[in-house]
């Protein structure tokens, strides 16, 4: 495999093997000196034309755990929409001689776009609405540890809930879910679903009281504020009403029910309650996965195989 | 100067025959059997037909010469067949003035290459606020007036345009698209944008401007031209009026009986285009539109643009695709079509649209204005961007296989295109 661009072209047996290595990257991590040559000599740039703190610097992490070189190259968007030719930013970048590209841009297909242009192994970091492989891979590494489920998710449950159409968290969660075996429903208004859900391995429901008690892990969206003057749901309070998680409905959840979110949360909103008080929030163990995954992907694209003895 | 057109067969409304075709001064002056003249172009095994006319071209002079030149788009045109093409008013500046429409006229008759017929806006500057000054403009000769790349928002504007332009028989030509449902669209609205999360660009945006203008033409008593249909549904509406006999035509794209949203998966915007690649059952419906004369044209919408707008972000991209040089091709070879069908979409069922009947679209008789393709109909080649004469590249049909190519063009007696390559 050379690229990482959708949970798609990993496929349910790159997705398990990925799962099995980040076990071994985790291990990695619990070391005094969480840090091997794995990667030494590789050099990883992260190409973030859209701001986003957390994947930049857990993608950093890993690559510096595994004695990558790294390099950043942040860009506004705004020079882009000035008509700057990501192909140029591209080919100036990849002359310096770069092993592997982290993109994060906020059009869908960049990721796409700018593997046609380079040698280099091209790891999506997200793509507009589209996808956003590393955040699927953790939320399964998580959702695995948590519920001690090494074989898979056959007989779980995961409830997906909000703002569907305008998220690349759920059109990776999606398809890595059902790929591990899990039953996904989505709760949303139709107006945050994709206009076509032909194809997707997913049930519907349009209110989160129907489903609340019955899953097993329930993932929260991020419900943005701005989706209120697209007519898109009437207000953030009937949202929550309709869609939040409050402490009501945290009551009756089942005691083994996971409550994940991508991050970050609009407290008040989605989270109309504090999460830490939630026995079943794994939400900060979804940050901390997120390096030992980044590390395995970064691994399995780059790695000559000589393994994850020694230290650096 | 005598020119003749040896070993072929004559293919225009009354059907096939033999025969080789004399021109002299401009006109056809003999039909018939071992003809010889100063000039001979053979054309064993092609069709000698009435040159084809594109209702639909963006040639981009003025403003942006660096995609396509009315020369270089003339000699693309020319290469496709094309004694006539319609050049659309979404230059800068756009097609609101006399100066501009005389203009590409005048540059279109220096390149030589092809008819240059200038479009007209039908509101200033295209922003659907008021008129163009629609008699200034027709009185030079300008017949289709349009907003192309845009559609004409307002009904009530839209009705006063019919209206006023009732009288000068002149034709508008609407680009279906209500832009209210289109913001932000990258790509047909269906089942391809929900997986690649990209904003859609549903069909209704374009059948219920459709539906509205039918509606207005049934008002007005004036005509409407339908460009680029790309919907079942605008299909069976364009059906449907015509069987009330109202005024309406209708033209379709290669583009939208040849390719899918499907192609936009790997996110390449050489396939974005506006209105947007659709689904099998539409290409299905323009398919049939085209066989059953629902839809009167082909009509290229040949749209260049530089390979580095190609290169941005797919919703940042630019829409539109090259056209003129792959249209006859692709249609006789997707279409399944008799040749004097293809034919007719091609030549002088858009000609009589475009008001040029008189000297394009003729019949290939003694005292006709030799406007002439002569084709092959059975060549297979392979489409490559480098091969084509436009100034851009952004074909979608790089690398595909096609059946049908042009061998000579003749603008008024003169060739323009002989064994393929331009002359001038």
């Amino acid at each position: 495999m050379k690229h990482l661009r959708s949970i798609d072209e990993l496929g349910p047996d790159g997705l398990r093997h990925l799962l099995d290595l980040s076990d071994h990257m985790a291990e990695v991590n619990r070391r005094p000196i969480p840090k091997v040559p794995a990667l030494r000599g590789k050099t990883v740039v992260s190409l973030f034309f859209e701001d986003s703190t957390r994947t930049r610097l857990s993608f950093e992490t890993a690559a510096k755990r595994l004695s990558a070189d790294t390099m950043t190259f942040s860009v506004g968007t705004s020079s882009v929409n000035k008509g700057e030719s990501l192909r140029d930013t591209i080919e100036t970048v990849a002359a310096m001689g770069v092993d592997a590209f982290v993109v994060r841009h906020k059009s869908s297909g960049v990721p796409w776009q700018i593997s046609r242009w380079t040698e280099a192994s091209v790891v999506n970091a997200g793509d507009g609405w589209h996808e956003h492989p590393t955040q699927a891979l953790l939320d399964c590494y998580t959702i695995r540890t948590a519920l001690n489920r090494p074989e898979g998710f056959d007989g779980l449950h995961i409830a997906i809930v909000g703002d569907i159409k305008h998220s690349r968290v759920a059109r990776s969660d999606v398809w890595a879910f059902a790929a591990m075996g899990a039953r996904v429903t989505l709760v949303a208004p139709i107006t945050l679903l994709p206009p076509s859900l032909e194809g997707w391995p997913v049930e519907v429901v349009h209110h989160i009281d129907d489903i609340v008690d019955k899953v097993d892990v329930l993932y929260m969206l991020r419900m943005q504020r701005e989706r209120m003057h697209e007519a898109l749901v009437p207000s953030l309070r009937e949202y929550t009403a309709n869609f939040g998680l409050t402490p009501d409905r945290a009551e009756r959840l089942q005691t083994h029910t996971l409550i994940m979110h991508p991050g970050p949360m609009n407290r008040g909103v989605e989270m109309a309650v504090d999460p830490s008080e939630l026995p079943g929030s794994v939400i900060a163990q979804q940050v901390t996965n997120g390096v030992a995954v980044r590390m395995a992907v970064l691994f399995h694209l780059l790695g000559s195989g000589s393994g994850l003895a020694g230290e650096a | 100067m005598s020119v003749v057109i040896k070993n072929g067969t004559v293919l225009d409304r009354r059907g096939e025959q033999r025969g080789d075709v004399r021109i002299a001064d401009g006109v056809v002056t003999e039909v018939g059997a071992n003809l010889s003249g100063d000039v001979e172009l053979d054309a064993s095994g092609c069709m000698v037909s009435p040159g084809f006319v594109d209702l639909h071209v963006h040639l981009r002079q003025p403003g942006r010469e660096e995609a396509e030149t009315i020369e270089t788009g003339s000699r693309a045109a020319a290469r496709g067949g094309f004694t006539a093409v319609v050049a659309m008013p979404n230059t800068e500046p756009p097609h609101d003035s006399l100066a501009v429409v005389q203009m590409v006229r005048r540059l279109g008759e220096q390149a030589g290459l092809c008819e240059v017929l200038p479009s007209g806006c039908i509101t200033m500057g295209r922003l659907g606020e008021t008129l163009a000054p629609f008699s200034e403009l027709a009185a030079a000769g300008v017949h289709i007036f349009t907003d192309d790349g845009t559609g004409v928002q307002d009904p009530l504007l839209m009705r006063r345009a019919l209206e006023y332009g009732k009288s000068l028989g002149i034709v508008l030509a609407q680009h279906c698209e209500v832009s209210r449902l289109t913001e932000g669209a990258v790509m047909h609205e269906g089942g391809c944008c929900s997986r690649l999360g990209v904003p859609g660009w549903p069909s209704v945006a374009e059948e219920l401007m459709v539906f509205r203008d039918i509606e207005l033409s049934r008002l007005t008593g004036a005509p409407v031209h339908f460009l680029h249909l790309s919907t079942a549904k605008s299909v069976d509406l364009v059906r449907g009026a015509k069987a009330e006999g109202l005024l309406v035509t209708a033209e379709a794209a290669p583009h939208h009986f040849t390719l899918t949203d499907e192609s936009l998966s790997g996110f390449d915007p050489i396939f974005k285009v506006n209105p947007p690649l659709r689904e099998a059952a539409d290409i299905a419906a323009v398919k049939r539109g085209l066989a059953d004369g629902t839809i009167d044209a082909i009509a290229t919408d040949h749209a260049p643009h530089v390979s580095e707008s190609k290169e941005m972000p797919l919703d940042q991209a630019p829409p539109g695709m090259l056209g003129l040089e792959t249209s006859l091709a692709l249609s006789i070879s997707e279409l399944g079509l008799d040749l004097g069908q293809v034919v007719a979409l091609l030549s002088w069922r858009p000609a009589a649209i475009a008001g040029v009947a008189d000297r394009h679209g003729r019949d290939i008789e003694v005292g006709a204005p030799a406007n002439i393709t002569v084709f092959d109909p059975d060549l297979n080649w392979r489409v490559t961007a480098a091969g084509l004469a436009s100034k851009s590249r952004n074909t979608p049909y790089a690398g595909r296989s096609v059946r049908g190519k042009v061998r000579h063009t003749l603008l008024r007696g003169i060739p323009t295109v002989i064994d393929g390559e331009a002359q001038r």
